[in-house]
């Protein structure tokens, strides 16, 4: 039974029937499918598609939509790496938020291993360019105690959060 | 040389235009220098491999040439870069060149009594 068959998010009051999830799994897929295309998929009218994925926009479950690119196709990023900053404890979120500020930095985590650090997901143009950022934007922001990197190589998988796997772990 | 030179290569530059030592592309050592002096002492210090590296691309002498705007001492680490030198008679070498320099700036000349 549709109706029964909901994905509840924690700490929040919204909650998805099976239909709007086969809605998000095609929005996943390629947003730019049309409602009346949905519609005509599911069964359902191309007006009530557009309903549900309103009221999931303004409830904040569809957050935006965006363009995958690949910038290494139009040249514009050949290397991509990994960067580790370990730094004084006291200082480890303020050298996150500077990080993430800046636009070479394409994801920011702290991390807790056998101490408080920071993994950095960089872009840049070149290998000159990777050593240049992080030697005048990095290793100066005060707290940096040093810096480990690894250039990504070969990429075997590259995701988002995906409304499919979650939904298998709820039996969907 | 004048003193308002000497004391301008000697002086201490802000952070952001400090020396920071890494021993290959992005990997930092931790170790940084924000004055001629500081970076004699970094010399002595740091992993050899992080000398090498930086020799190698040329990145003293930059540093030396355009934050220090010591054209001198810059000369005489191109000149060691030309050497190929590596490990540990590397360090020597850098750390005379570096001291020697210092050492010359640092010592004033006597006043003369006539």
């Amino acid at each position: 039974m549709a109706e029964t068959q909901e994905l509840r998010v924690k700490n929040n009051t919204v909650s998805l029937d099976a239909m709007d999830i086969e809605i998000l799994r095609a929005l996943q897929k390629d947003s730019s499918e049309t409602y009346a295309a949905m519609g005509k998929r599911f069964g359902i009218a191309h007006s009530t598609v557009r309903d549900r994925i309103r009221k999931m926009e303004q409830q904040g479950v569809i957050q935006n939509y965006t363009a995958t690119i690949d910038a290494e196709k139009i040249g514009l990023r050949n290397i991509t790496a990994m960067m580790t900053v370990y730094t004084d404890p006291k200082e480890t979120e303020r050298v996150a938020e500077k990080l993430a500020a800046l636009p070479e930095v394409l994801e920011a985590y702290t991390s807790l291993s056998e101490e408080l650090l920071i993994i950095a997901k960089v872009s840049a143009a070149s290998q000159e360019n990777l050593h240049e950022f992080i030697a005048n934007s990095v290793a100066p922001l005060p707290g940096v105690s040093r810096i480990r990197t690894s250039i990504i190589t070969k990429k075997f998988k590259e995701t988002q959060f995906s409304i499919t796997e979650a939904s298998k772990k709820v039996n969907l | 040389m004048t003193m308002n030179t000497d004391s301008k290569i000697l002086k201490t530059v802000p952070r952001e235009k400090a020396f920071y030592f890494f021993t290959s592309i992005g990997n930092y050592t931790g170790s940084s220098a924000a004055s001629l002096k500081e970076f004699m002492g970094r010399i002595n210090e740091v992993n050899v491999k992080s000398l090498e590296f930086h020799l190698g691309r040329g990145d003293f002498e930059k540093w030396v040439a355009e934050v220090l705007q010591d054209q001198e001492l810059a000369g005489e680490i191109k000149r060691l870069q030309k050497l190929n030198l590596t490990g540990n008679g590397l360090r020597d070498q850098l750390s005379f060149v570096v001291s020697r320099r210092v050492k010359r700036l640092t010592t004033q000349p006597t006043p003369s009594r006539y």
